[in-house]
């Protein structure tokens, strides 16, 4: 059977404490994210479609 | 090789089972602490709120750079802090982290913290931040604060640019009331260290610091004390004047001055003997205004910006 060693052991609460910042830092960044698109800003036209802001009315409802 | 050189004790192993907790020491929590307090002023009295996320976003990188400079500064400071009482058990020379991995760690989140801000605010705020860590990291911890006594005002400095990071991430612009906070954290910084180093043993002559104290006499560290709470008073007052400051602010900061130069007057008149006969009861009651003067000045700050219509001039 598998036995831990102690040096895993006594390095385990750091490596949680590094999984939770690394989670931490993906949670936030995906925030920015949904509150720069929410803001507009200079969003538009990195996503490869034409620019909203340049489509007339007519040509965005069809 | 002889014998005795046998008998040189050996450095502790290193940083291999260093905790969480030593690399969060390593960014010295409590200076970060002061930064977010101040950025944060700086980015809610600013004109046009920021997205909420994006504001705290900022904050939050804000932090990070300081952490950053708090951990390049220990790393270039490890053979003093082995020397002084006071810093004796911080992580690189109690051993529990080596030099290398605090300079990675520093470098590191020096890169995470620009760019980020870069990216989440602008530019203008993340050069602004890049710059003070290298401000506190270099031209502070690796020039003056070895070589000069001017050491404590130039490099308060470092740690006066925080509000004016918070103001250029709500608006991409450092205008003159951005300036009149960082002069305020940096006419508030000398005063408030010298009353702390003329009251507590700080044993700097022995890791060779050349602080005021010690290069210009404690005689004349009072005066300087005063001299620069008088220059304080007169950035508050253009504080008070300016756009951020209103009717609110300038009944807050007279007050807050009229105590600050009063015991620092009070400080000035006083020799050594005398402060030893009162247990430094001048020193200290400087000291401990001066955290209720920063406190309460750059809440009146926000105050006056809560006010809306009803506050500012």
């Amino acid at each position: 059977m598998y036995k831990e060693s102690a040096t895993h052991i006594e390095r385990r609460g750091r490596n949680f404490g590094i999984l939770g910042v690394l989670i931490a830092f993906i949670v936030i960044v995906f925030g920015i994210t949904v509150a720069k698109i929410q803001t507009g800003g200079f969003s538009e036209g990195f996503d490869h479609v034409a620019r909203p802001a340049l489509i007339s009315q007519e040509e965005a409802s069809q | 090789m002889t014998d005795a050189s046998l008998h040189i004790p050996a450095r502790p192993a290193m940083s291999d089972q260093a905790g969480l907790g030593d690399y969060w020491q390593l960014l010295k929590p409590r200076l970060m602490s002061l930064s977010v307090f101040t950025a944060l002023v700086g980015l809610l009295v600013a004109p046009g709120a920021p997205h909420p996320v994006l504001g705290a976003a900022s904050i939050l990188w804000i932090a990070l750079g300081a952490g950053a400079s708090g951990a390049l500064n220990m790393w270039f400071d490890a053979d003093i802090d082995r020397v002084m009482k006071r810093t004796r058990k911080r992580p690189i020379p109690a051993g529990r982290v080596s030099p290398g991995d605090a300079l990675a760690l520093g470098l590191f989140l020096t890169g995470v913290s620009v760019v980020m801000l870069g990216l989440t605010a602008n530019w203008v705020a993340a050069g602004w931040l890049g710059f003070t860590i290298f401000f506190y990291a270099v031209i502070y911890s690796m020039w003056l604060k070895r070589t000069t006594s001017w050491n404590t005002v130039i490099g308060g400095l470092a740690g006066a640019f925080p509000p004016m990071i918070g103001w250029a991430a709500a608006t991409g612009s450092t205008p003159l009331e951005a300036w009149l906070l960082v002069g305020l954290i940096f006419m508030w910084t000398p005063p408030h260290f010298w009353a702390l180093a003329l009251f507590v043993k700080l044993d700097y002559h022995e890791a060779r610091i050349p602080m005021l104290t010690v290069t210009h006499g404690r005689d004349e560290t009072r005066r300087q004390a005063l001299v620069y709470a008088v220059g304080l008073a007169l950035v508050s007052l253009a504080t008070a004047v300016s756009s951020i400051g209103g009717p609110l602010t300038l009944a807050v900061a007279l007050v807050l001055n009229g105590v600050f130069v009063g015991r620092a007057w009070q400080m000035y008149r006083r020799t050594d003997a005398d402060s030893e006969a009162d247990g430094h009861a001048a020193e200290k009651g400087l000291f401990k205004w001066s955290l209720v003067y920063l406190f309460a000045h750059f809440s009146v700050f926000v105050a006056e910006a809560a006010l809306g219509p009803w506050g500012g001039w």
